[in-house]
């Protein structure tokens, strides 16, 4: 069927900020929806609120509106806009919600518009889960006993018949928020209690547990023709249990006979079509391994992450073809982009394993409860191609990052068996490393799989690869055991500390023995048909066909997974920098192992390594590609810390150079190059024992922040207040020797401001200045940063661009740089210097209009600022106000404390823009869900340092008619401030208590700062953690709450009393 | 101890892997299928006789073999060439490991080999002869390449896996006579499982003898090799048609073609896997559907045969389904049975039954 040509104008939804359970894959799958749109000739209006996204950039779209995905702000747009349709199923859950709650006001009646692709009422019969029960037993499809339960009473009743364990999963949720296995009553009283609170509808579907059934995913595409099809089939490599989004995840089916594949796909299509699904669509299912029983678990009516994985398995294109398939295409008449000579319609056929592990934030959040259920928890995940599946799931092992390089874990041997044992039992992050360790002590894969009901088909691949290490161990640079080694996909380092050598000279004996890896072009077709794809994973195999072209190129390295501290944003400016390489005249070559990006779509660069981010797997293709050089400055700490081995093996880092790139980043070097460019620091000195931190903090004067120098990232930092604290620190937290000293500065409350700038060696270039709203000591990540500054003197900008010129040329910059200030007593001091591509890039580009990824690039490749038509120097400010407002996931992440502070916990951001700064802030508010209303009541509970500080906020919320409860010494104070506030009672005191004013919802706000001390800092964790358990928005940090009561004072009219005429001032008469 | 196995290519390209299976050296021509599983069902499918199937998908045997997916009870398959060979299966139905059942049937395997070069290779260049050495044995390029180029294809491939006799799987539904030119298993659980009482009969039964045991309708089976080789064949075909109604699938599709006077070629490399789209110009609508033939229909040659086309290949047009305008005949060229592959296709059996019904009827009116 031709595309429709009835409608012109297309409103495409996006998916927000990333949190966990939606993450840079509706990035890739909504750009590709509005190119593909586009493409068709449409008009398209894109809304989604999220910055950091290639998808929002002007060129995606006809109108990009970067704005709350609100029922107000969207339905705003429409009226302005008035698209003819709207497209929402691939913006994610976000995007599917939007249109559900736009039907639902009427709007999309009133002015006559269409939702394309599936329509609504198949989307509710696919999420509503008695709905969704109803169908599956019209068509014959066995589900679990499951029940709709509305309250606990309900729950018990359910599992009074069927018994436990049971799961319970919230209706209308992101990635199960709330639910969860419970296997008693007591896990029972609190799974549903907060599954009831998370699901909008206060509804949840308990279901009797099949977990241990192999768990089988099948990715689908039907069009309005009725064509169906599977794009890919999945099979979990942890058994049902496990949010699928938090397993190990094979592509295609490993264990099931043809009969079983069949007797699924059958199913999937079936559910597709009496769905009516169109466009695409993931089956979930459940199969018993010891029989022919399964049960449909669950269907996702829309592009997920799922396809963004299957999309990166096959090569097929979900959702661009999904997008077409909405206007009207059919699958029969479109061709297949990837073999550009066959169509669409048809079943991608794959001649490699796909392993995808999920990147979980657990490395950030220590205190976090590391177990994994039905609720997801991970930020990010890896991918990875092999030819055997012990390849792809030690490349996806090194491609994770977290420092591992096989199946095993930094000190294994010191593991107790117990421990060993229950991390199998129960699964966690860490789960296939122990059973890397339990193999290699001798466990048998029969315990194992008694344990954790892993299928034997994973177990004896993952002791294959265990019992070849003593093979190595035993036969040393034996070039056929070598070769096995390598074509089981174990890394360098592996074998090298099996050698007892070291990395360098394992490869450079492989090299020598010509023991290099191949290139495989992933094609859709497993090599039927010719294809031009450039598209290649790496592989221990004969032939290789990534033929180097005869063009000069230029490779980039990515970012990895999305983690906490790097999230989309460097995909973001790595995506920037590959087409400017490419306008610059250079063949652009990615390296990156993410599947849910943009930089991984196969059509942004001219060549595509989906390969791990370790040097080994980087030099392999450096090796066969021989570009001009490597730039790492978009890949975020990724990249960079590549850099140095990189040199050290004799390849060219292209922009800012290695020694450059330490200068900024060692803390000595740094405070010479400051010193020499007359730049003040804050004063800070290192200590490697107690006492001399206690010498230094008393010289320099409290409060300071400490951290340790070995750790990058903000983790383990702390600000302390006095002597006390800080031993406490030196005890606790870190271990101070000579060989890990501890950096100690002089912490000053003052304004922190942030400055990005693009330098090419002489010209800098600095697009603008951001001032965060939270004081310095609260991460930038974690900050709201607003453009243009609001506070800061004519001076005072002059001398962050003065300064920042300074840097950028000291440092020898070339490329891009960020730099962090504080600005306390109207000094400005520099914090840090990051010399590379920032977190702000996109936000900052996106408001001024300069393409910063771009021309850094172009610089970098040699092309000044000036040639390329840009003025240097602080460019002038753009009209409006903007603000960039952080979002975090806490509620999925159990027992992580939601103070903000020196470590970065968001996971996300959304950018709130206007013309004042309240009317942007109130956005940027709405867009990160916070929910903002004018009459209320607002809870404190501070510690005293911000007692005074709080008081003075109390009263401006009495003055707009706010409610106030406090805790018995906030209360103190405020009443002495003779403010009109109630009592609550700590917690484990008499009467009610402030946890029952946060369960029971009384508070709209709560205001928490963190105590030092003992028991207090566990109330206040408690408090805080009840708050976001509750979807209570606590602010942390007096400055937030400043700016919350700003937004609220704007849009309240003053509510004054009349004074009386004794109040009035005595006035003059005038004659 | 694995043992060394070459496998040398008619164009010279020597792969070499290790040997498992039968110890055996053979020649045989070398054919790809892109499923991802269902080699079981491939590996006892005798249109395979003689084939050395590579397998696109690296890992083979994860699920082992069990008694229930076999496609036939004699193995005529030639080798199996695979990336990787799987030891250790892990399925509730296997009964034995891939390996050990080849073994068992002495039929060779290569595993350990860069597949998808080879698969490359036979794209580029067309299927191919391939000559597998015996386990342990050392390479003579040359000596091989004499042997191949000597080597005739065999001939009588169909004679070697049809039935020796006629028998009969019962049902009480609608007589149906098929016609066993190798003859996959899966037609006749289609069949049964409509009711069908089914008579398998020989290749070369005479169509007096399928008449005189009065079937409603005669299903003409895949097979081996060159359809032009069955000379026996479209005779019978020609005989029985207008008759009965008959259903032709694969090599029967191809020899219902030639009965009624049209050509048929060699492909490049054939179909082969099961993720193929076929359009039905009926309904419009497109099918993935399990495919496994070499040859093919050509489509100028069907004019004036009484045969229109029904189905095509929607990459490369293919003549993959046809039907006859004046008799009740019809056919596939795809394996609408599946097993191994997608079972979209499956409707195509009922579409048979209810031809036979209505034939019936007619023959009815007819006597009255």
């Amino acid at each position: 069927m031709p595309k429709r040509t009835d409608i012109e104008t297309i409103l495409v939804i996006g998916s927000g900020p990333i949190v966990i359970g939606q993450a840079a894959e509706f990035d890739y799958a909504g750009t590709q929806a509005c190119l593909s749109l586009k493409e068709e000739g449409y008009r398209v209006i894109l809304v989604n609120s999220n910055p950091a996204t290639i998808m929002t950039d002007t060129e995606i779209a006809d109108k990009v509106y970067i704005e709350p995905i609100s029922l107000e702000f969207v339905s705003r747009i429409i009226r302005k806009e008035r698209p003819d349709a709207i497209l929402p199923t691939l913006g994610g859950q976000t995007g599917l919600n939007m249109a559900i709650e736009l039907d639902n006001s009427g709007i999309l009646d009133e002015l006559g518009i269409e939702v394309l692709g599936t329509k609504l009422d198949a989307i509710n019969k696919a999420e509503d889960r008695e709905l969704f029960r109803t169908l599956m037993n019209e068509l014959d499809v066995p589900v679990p006993e499951s029940d709709i339960i509305h309250n606990l009473e309900e729950a018990k009743a359910f599992v009074a018949q069927v018994g436990y364990p049971v799961i319970v999963r919230p209706a209308f949720t992101l990635g199960g928020t709330g639910g969860g296995i419970c296997h008693d009553d007591k896990e029972l009283e609190e799974i549903v209690a907060s599954g009831l609170k998370y699901s909008p509808v206060r509804q949840c579907l308990l279901e009797k547990s099949i977990a241990g059934f192999k768990e089988i995913e099948f990715e689908v595409m039907r069009d309005s023709a009725d064509n169906a099809i599977v794009v890919c089939s999945m099979e979990n490599f942890d058994p049902v249990g496990i949010h699928t989004g938090d397993s190990i995840v094979v592509a295609p089916v490993q264990t099931l006979s043809d009969r079983e594949v069949q007797m699924l796909r059958n199913v999937s299509l079936n559910i597709i079509r009496a769905l009516g699904i169109e466009g695409g669509c993931n089956v979930q299912l459940a199969l018993d391994p010891d029989s022919f029983n399964f049960y449909a678990i669950e269907v996702n009516p829309r592009v997920s992450r799922s396809s963004a994985l299957a999309s990166k398995a096959t090569g097929y294109p979900i959702a661009k073809l999904a997008s077409k398939i909405a206007v009207g295409l059919t699958l029969d008449e479109m061709m297949n982009p990837v073999t550009g000579q066959t169509y669409a319609c048809f079943e991608p056929t794959i001649d490699y394993i796909v392993a995808k592990i999920p990147r979980w934030p657990f490395d950030k959040f220590e205190s976090a409860k590391r177990n994994l259920g039905t609720q997801m928890k991970a930020t990010g995940e890896v991918m990875s191609m092999g030819r055997t599946f012990e390849e792809a799931i030690l490349k996806a092992v090194r491609s994770l990052e977290t420092g591992l390089y096989h199946l095993n874990l930094k000190n294994g041997e010191d593991l107790s068996m117990e421990w060993i044992e229950k991390r199998i039992r129960r699964a966690g992050d860490e789960r296939l490393f122990f059973i890397g360790e339990a193999l290699r002590r001798g466990v048998t894969v029969e315990e194992i799989h008694d344990w954790s009901k892993i299928d034997f088909f994973f177990l004896n691949k993952l002791e294959k690869i265990v019992a070849y290490e003593s093979t190595l161990k035993e036969n040393q640079f034996d070039r056929s055991i070598a070769r096995k080694a390598k074509r089981m996909g174990f890394a360098d380092r592996t074998i090298a500390a099996l050698w007892g050598t070291n990395e360098r000279e394992v490869y450079e004996w492989r090299t020598e023995q010509g023991l290099v890896p191949v290139y495989k072009m992933v094609d859709t077709c497993a090599g039927e048909f010719e294809s031009e794809t450039p598209y290649f994973y790496g592989t221990y195999e004969e032939e290789n066909e990534s033929l180097k072209s005869g063009k000069e190129s230029v490779i980039v390295l990515g970012s990895g997974p999305i983690r906490i501290g790097q999230g989309v944003e460097f995909d973001y400016a790595t995506v920037h920098s590959v087409w400017a390489i490419q306008e610059a005249g250079y063949e652009a070559i990615i390296i990156n192992n993410n599947p849910e990006t943009v930089s991984t779509d196969f059509s942004i660069s001219d060549k595509l390594y989906f390969e791990p981010l370790t040097i080994e797997d980087v030099m392999a293709i450096i090796d066969l590609e021989q570009p001009k050089g490597v730039i790492v400055q978009f890949g975020g700490q990724t990249a960079i810390n590549l850099a140095d081995a990189l040199e050290a093996r004799g390849v060219k880092i292209l922009g800012t150079t290695l020694e450059d790139l330490d200068r900024a980043e060692n803390r000595d070097k740094f405070e010479q190059t400051l010193r020499e460019l007359g730049i003040p620091q804050p004063l800070g000195k290192t200590a490697v024992s107690a006492p001399e931190a206690a010498e230094i903090a008393h010289n320099i004067g409290y409060p300071v922040l400490v951290r340790p120098s070995y750790v990058l990232g903000g983790r383990a930092m702390e600000i302390v207040y006095n002597e006390a604290e800080l031993l406490h620190y030196m005890e606790n937290a870190v271990q101070a020797s000579p060989e890990h000293p501890v950096l100690i500065d002089r912490y000053l409350t003052g304004k922190e401001i942030e400055v990005d700038a693009i330098c090419d060696g002489e010209n800098v270039l600095i697009p603008g200045i951001m001032e965060h709203v939270e004081r310095a000591g609260v991460h930038s990540g974690d900050s709201i940063a607003v453009y243009p500054p609001q506070s800061l003197t004519d001076k005072q900008i002059a001398t962050l661009a003065d300064y920042t010129e300074r840097l950028a040329r000291g440092l020898n910059i070339v490329g891009l740089m960020n730099i962090q200030y504080v600005i306390a007593d109207g000094e400005v001091y520099v914090i840090e210097v990051n010399p590379r591509s920032s977190r702000t890039v996109p936000f900052l580009s996106k408001i001024t209009g300069i393409p910063m990824a771009n021309i850094a690039t172009k610089a970098i490749l040699g092309e000044t600022i000036t040639d390329q038509g840009y003025p240097t120097g602080l460019l002038d400010q753009v009209s409006g106000v903007y603000v960039k407002v952080p979002v975090f996931s806490f509620a999925k992440l159990a027992r992580v404390d939601i103070t903000l502070g020196p470590e970065m916990k968001s996971t996300g951001e959304v950018m709130g823009k206007d013309d004042t700064f309240e009317k942007a802030l109130y956005k940027g508010f709405i867009a990160s869900g916070m929910e903002i209303r004018n009459h209320g009541t607002v809870l404190f509970t501070v510690s005293d340092k911000d007692k005074a500080e709080a008081a003075a906020i109390a009263a401006r919320f009495a003055g707009i008619g706010y409610q106030l409860l406090a805790t018995e010494g906030t209360a103190e104070t405020f009443r002495e401030a003779g403010l009109p506030v109630r009592t609550v009672g700590k917690i484990g005191g008499e009467g009610k208590t402030l946890i029952d004013v946060i369960q029971t919802g009384e508070a709209q706000f709560i205001i928490n700062t963190l105590t030092k001390g003992k028991q207090p800092e566990r109330d206040g964790f408690r408090i805080r953690r009840e708050s976001v358990e509750n979807g209570i928005p606590c602010m942390t940090s007096m400055d937030t709450a400043k700016a919350v009561l700003r937004v609220i004072e704007s849009m309240t009219f003053s509510a004054e009393a009349m004074l009386p005429r004794e109040a009035m001032p005595a006035r003059e008469v005038h004659a | 101890m694995t043992k060394k196995r070459y496998l040398i290519l008619e164009d010279g390209t020597v792969f070499e892997g290790e040997a498992f299976g039968a110890e055996r050296g053979m020649v045989g021509e070398v054919v790809f299928t892109t499923s991802m599983s269902g080699y079981q069902e491939s590996l006892t499918n005798p249109s395979n006789t003689g084939v050395i199937l590579v397998m696109t998908y690296p890992l083979i045997g994860n699920y082992g073999v069990n008694r229930d997916d076999s496609e036939s009870v004699d193995l005529h398959l030639g080798a199996l060439a695979v990336r990787e060979i799987e030891e250790q299966p892990s399925n509730f139905r296997c009964d034995e490991t891939l390996s050990s059942f080849m073994e068992k049937r002495s039929i060779p395997g290569i595993s350990e080999i860069d597949t998808r070069k080879l698969t490359r290779i036979i794209r580029s260049k067309g299927t191919m002869k391939g000559m597998l050495t015996e386990a342990g044995a050392d390479v003579d390029v040359d000596t091989a390449l004499q042997v191949l180029a000597a080597s005739e294809m065999a001939q009588s491939l169909v004679e070697a896996v049809s039935t020796k006799r006629p028998y009969p799987s019962p049902g009480r539904g609608k007589r149906v006579a098929v016609v066993d030119y190798g003859m996959k298993h899966g037609i006749l659980r289609e069949l049964n499982n409509r009711g069908c009482d089914v008579l398998v009969v020989p290749h070369d039964t005479s169509a007096e003898d399928v008449l005189a045991w009065h079937p409603d309708g005669i299903l003409l089976s895949n097979g081996p090799g060159n359809p032009e080789d069955i000379e026996e064949a479209p005779g019978f075909i020609r005989e029985v048609l207008g008759k009965v109604p008959v259903f032709g699938i694969n090599l029967g599709h191809e020899l219902l073609a030639i009965s009624c006077g049209a050509k048929t070629f060699k492909m490049r490399f054939g179909h082969h896997g099961g993720n193929h789209p076929v359009k039905d110009l009926s309904t419009g609508r497109t099918e993935i559907t399990s495919q496994n033939h070499q040859y093919a229909v050509d489509r100028e040659s069907l004019e004036g045969t009484g045969l229109t086309v029904t189905h095509v290949a929607l990459n490369d047009g293919t003549v993959e389904g046809l039907a006859h305008e004046t008799h009740a005949a019809f056919s596939v060229q795809f394996d609408p049975e599946a097993s191994p592959g997608p079972e979209d296709a499956n409707h195509l059996f009922d579409r048979f039954i209810t031809l036979m019904e209505r034939h019936n009827g007619k023959e009815i009116i007819a006597n009255a």
